[in-house]
């Protein structure tokens, strides 16, 4: 039996929603909890550790689900600034847009986004899954050292502009890539990732042959004067 | 006489020579800098901070009791030299036995040894040490019984577990060495461990970002102070760090952002890597901004004003109980120290003066930290070279310096009747030069002149 | 660094309201700026040869009746008038240039806010929901309107320095964001003979677009000049006679969330500013995107 708790934003402040799922993680688990009228309120469940389940229902502010561990955040409308920045472990799921910065400097878990993400989507990226429904903004994982991108749109400009170990991922058009980034083969290990990551985001229907790998060239790994222009 | 049917000339009487002399605007150094530029094609990388000569405490002097005023007896009355910090929002303030904590320098810039020496030497004395660019290793919260952990633009290592377990957070928006600009490891530095670390391929040319990733502006930086507190359950003081420019705007958009404290670090400031022209060039010295920080604090009704305070910790070339006591008399509450921290532990020691020699370098001017092959063992992850560094001996050390800084600061503070390092004030200074009585906002010794306060 | 709203009703009926609507929205934004708040509503046009002018006196018992008095002896044409402690809005069939002339010889406490048919511009310093209550900003009625909460940057926290800026007539900007040579666009516009009333960088994307307008840019032609001239960051919202107007520069630095509704148009820096709008969950709601102009009309 799944055990439900229910919190209004309207009448509840958002510290206590905050402190009560960060309790005892032995009492979260397997907890589902509801949170009514986000309103756009920032930091709305920050910092969990527990495997519980968080609806969140409505539109959410800035850093929704930040530095996630372990648990399940689902943001029923869209996501403010840097949704599940820092992330660690767990799930986060915004079924409308996101706004710039989503899924920046995460570490781990997987960050679906099923409308665009704004500008910067998965800035400094370190390690951690990002599925992009719909098309990301320019700077999108600017100087992302590691993790995977998948953008079933299309990319602004300076896509992976300084990048490190990061896969990108892109089914439609690239505006401009950044310095250092180049489109790489697809080879079996990569589309393996990416066929893993839409069945997990619920695009198994789409093909990972429609999608192009972008990655790092390693020519800014060492400082070389002749590349002075691009630092 | 035979001599004179000689037509050789004759010896030509010695004629004076001046001096080689040196042009001030291309000097030795600055041609130095145009060769090896040209030999080169990048610019300069080093350690440390600015290097040239800057109006600085040492140009201004207590006014120590004398008829008017009744001094305390040294030995024997107290003066108070603790610290809170964090009194505003934070459930869990900070407390310190003595103003002078130990600056953000991160595993990685520094070696192992070296993080935990600062640990031991800082926790043996009651204050604070900091992380830096790169996350918190379990020696460095192990042996730092107060640990403030840096929250910066890279992000490297940061996570929630080590955001839970720190005393105090201190976001970093710059440093006085490099105001605007980001960090830097080169690749002899990027060790397996550090690697991981930061989640970065070994041995590559670690550039860091300038900026935060996800907010912009001081109306964000209010959002991202909260999610810190909500996350941390509104426990942890929360630190903005900022390198000296605009120290009157700065401090107060840092209050207003939310901080608990503001750490303002002057172009004195050390870091373990950055463009020289950075480092000489940009920012201004800690003696030119404290007094407009204070001023901000004062204006916002934040300065030392019981519960709802905002505490100000300066930096940037404190190195003795004095400067302690002309920072903490200028508005301070607190101060931290870097480079004068390291050079406790042994940096730039010259028994190391034949290694320094064979790397160009001399005792007392080594300042490429980012190359990683510091004989002291402290600038460097070379495991062999990390070695030379007991982090006991080095601990002790340090400790022994923190108590002659405070220890320095008492003595000063009781010449001038206080009763606590806290109530030394800004009338009790003046300046030797105008520059610093300008900056500093105390008169030119012997009158009552501050240049654009008073008449002359 | 700031928030921004704007409110643009299609909705007749709910026009007389529109104060009451936008409230939620500016309390919306105090975290993001709770040095100054400001407000520039645009109501239906007063007689095509007269203008109105929305004027601050720096005391709440300033004298109106006495200023309108001698103003009306000394061009013998009585304006009209209507008040609000230290604010009041004047109008009047004068020319303008002579208005401006004749307020800044007898009146040179008295700030000028802004002029034209449309316009009435109020702000001042203090909290949002303390400057609305100053100058009763529920009560307002119009058709559009734009409005401010200013964390002040590198400026005085001021009335003169709280947005909305004006220049010219029925045309205000507000901005979030900061400008890096707002100092050297400001000598170049003094040298074209413009005067400025403070140092504020937003004062100095004003009088630059205004100027390019009379240049004989169009808006869009103005803006398009702004990206090469403007270094640093913005999202500027703009007020016209019959239009709102929004652009983010290029990296989209600081927010902006539109919410586009058959009765009404919402602009806010956050989503929390929008959320109490009437009817919101059938709003279409977006985020502009970089380098593109918005314009939305009455």
């Amino acid at each position: 039996m799944e055990n439900i708790t229910n919190f209004d934003l309207d009448t509840t402040p958002l510290r206590e929603v905050n402190q009560f799922l960060h309790g005892d993680s032995s009492k979260l688990n397997g907890q589902c909890v509801k949170i009514q009228n986000p309103n756009g309120a920032h930091n709305i469940a920050v910092g969990l550790k527990a495997d519980v389940k968080v609806a969140i229902q409505g539109h959410a502010g800035y850093y929704a689900a930040g530095m996630n561990q372990l648990a399940t955040v689902v943001v029923e409308g869209s996501a403010g600034t840097g949704v599940a920045e820092n992330m660690m472990s767990g799930y986060v799921h915004v079924k409308g847009f996101a706004s710039n910065a989503a899924g920046a400097t995460a570490q781990g878990g997987l960050l679906v986004i099923d409308g665009d993400a704004g500008l910067r989507c998965g800035i400094s990226l370190k390690g951690a899954d990002i599925v992009v429904g719909g098309s990301v903004g320019s700077f999108s994982a600017f100087m992302a050292q590691a993790g995977n991108l998948v953008i079933l749109g299309d990319a602004g400009d300076a896509l992976g502009d300084s990048l490190y170990e990061v896969r990108i991922f892109v089914r439609g058009k690239v505006k401009s890539l950044g310095a250092d980034c180049e489109e790489k083969p697809m080879d079996d290990e990569a589309k393996k990732i990416l066929t893993d990551l839409l069945r997990k985001s619920g695009h198994q229907d789409v093909s990972p042959d429609s999608f192009k790998l972008f990655g790092s060239a390693r020519t800014l790994y060492n400082f070389h004067v002749d590349h002075a222009g691009a630092y | 006489m035979s001599d004179s049917k000689d037509n050789k000339p004759k010896p030509a009487q010695p004629v004076s020579q001046t001096l080689p002399h040196f042009s001030a605007t291309f000097d030795p150094q600055t041609m130095s800098q145009i060769r090896r530029a040209a030999d080169t094609g990048i610019y300069d990388i080093r350690g440390a901070g600015a290097k040239r000569k800057l109006p600085h405490f040492d140009d201004l002097l207590f006014l120590g009791a004398s008829v008017s005023r009744y001094p305390l007896e040294g030995y024997r009355e107290k003066c108070g030299t603790d610290v809170v910090l964090g009194t505003r929002f934070a459930k869990k303030p900070i407390y310190l036995k003595t103003p002078v904590t130990i600056a953000g320098m991160s595993f990685g810039a520094l070696s192992g040894p070296a993080k935990e020496a600062l640990g031991r030497g800082a926790s043996a004395v009651g204050t604070s040490t900091t992380t830096g660019d790169g996350g918190m290793t379990p020696e460095e919260r192990g042996h730092s019984s107060i640990l403030v952990y840096q929250y910066l633009p890279s992000r490297y290592g940061m996570n929630p577990d080590d955001l839970r377990k720190a005393d105090a957070i201190e976001v970093v928006i710059g440093q006085g060495a490099k105001p605007g600009g980001g960090g830097m490891l080169l690749g002899q530095k990027i060790s397996a461990r550090v690697a991981k670390m930061r989640c970065l391929p070994e041995g590559i040319d670690q550039r860091s970002a300038c900026r935060h990733p996800d907010w912009t502006g001081p109306d964000d930086l209010e959002i991202k102070i909260a999610e810190l507190r909500e996350i941390t359950d509104w426990e942890k003081p929360i630190y903005v760090k900022i390198g000296a420019t605009r120290p009157y705007f700065d401090v107060a958009l840092a209050v207003k952002s939310g901080a608990d404290v503001v750490v303002l670090d002057g172009m004195q400031g050390g870091t373990a890597a950055t463009q020289e022209v950075f480092i000489e060039h940009v920012g201004i010295p800690i003696l030119a901004a404290i007094r407009p920080a204070v001023k901000a604090l004062q204006d916002l009704g934040v300065y030392r004003n019981g519960k709802n305070s905002v505490q100000l910790i300066v930096s940037g070339g404190i190195r003795n109980g004095a400067d302690v006591a002309k920072a903490l008399a200028l508005g301070a509450d607190a101060v931290a120290i870097g480079t004068a921290a390291l050079i406790a532990l042994g940096d730039n020691d010259p028994r190391y003066e034949e290694e320094y020699q064979a790397l160009g370098s001399t005792a007392g001017a080594y300042d490429d930290w980012h190359e990683g092959r510091d004989p002291a063992g402290i600038t460097t992850q070379d495991p062999e070279l990390a070695k030379r560094l007991d982090p006991v001996k080095a601990g002790r050390r340090l400790s022994n310096y923190l108590n002659v800084m405070t220890m320095e600061a008492q003595v000063i503070a009781r010449a001038c009747g206080k009763s606590h390092l806290h109530n030394l004030e800004p009338e009790d200074l003046v300046a030797l030069t105008i520059e610093a009585s300008a900056m500093a906002k105390v008169p030119l010794a012997g009158t009552t002149w501050i240049p654009g306060v008073t008449q002359f | 660094m700031c928030g921004i709203v704007g409110l643009l009703v299609k909705n007749q009926s709910m026009r007389a309201n529109i104060g009451g609507l936008m409230m939620p929205m500016l309390i919306g934004m105090t975290e993001r700026g709770p040095d100054s708040a400001g407000m520039a509503v645009f109501t239906a046009p007063v007689a095509a040869n007269e203008l109105k002018y929305s004027l601050y006196a720096p005391s709440m018992e300033f004298n109106w009746k006495l200023l309108v008095e001698e103003f009306g002896s000394h061009f013998t044409n009585k304006p009209k008038l209507s008040t609000k402690g230290n604010h009041a809005i004047v109008i009047t069939s004068v020319a303008s240039q002579q208005v401006k002339t004749w307020l800044k010889q007898s009146y040179p406490n008295v700030h000028l806010l802004s002029v034209g048919h449309s316009i009435d511009v109020y702000k001042d310093t203090g909290l949002p929901a303390d400057v609305a209550a100053r100058y009763d900003l529920p009560t307002l009625s119009g058709t559009h309107l734009v409005g401010h909460t200013r964390m002040a940057t590198e400026s005085a926290i001021t009335p003169a320095h709280a947005h909305p800026f004006t220049a010219g007539e029925d045309w205000c900007l507000v901005h979030n964001g900061s400008l890096s040579n707002a100092h050297s666009l400001r000598r170049k516009l003094e040298h074209e003979g413009i005067t400025f009333e403070t140092d504020n960088d937003t004062e100095a994307a004003c009088r630059y677009l205004e100027w390019r307008m009379r240049e004989g840019d169009d808006l869009k032609a103005a803006l398009e000049h702004g990206f090469e001239d403007l270094d640093g960051f913005y999202t500027l919202l703009m007020g016209t006679k019959t239009e709102l107007a929004l652009v983010r520069d290029p990296f989209a630095c600081k927010p902006a969330v539109v919410a586009e509704h058959d009765d009404y148009v919402a602009i806010a820096s956050e989503f929390r500013s929008l959320a109490h709008l009437p009817d919101i969950k059938n709003a279409h709601v977006f985020e502009p995107s970089p380098k593109e102009m918005y314009v939305w009309k009455i």
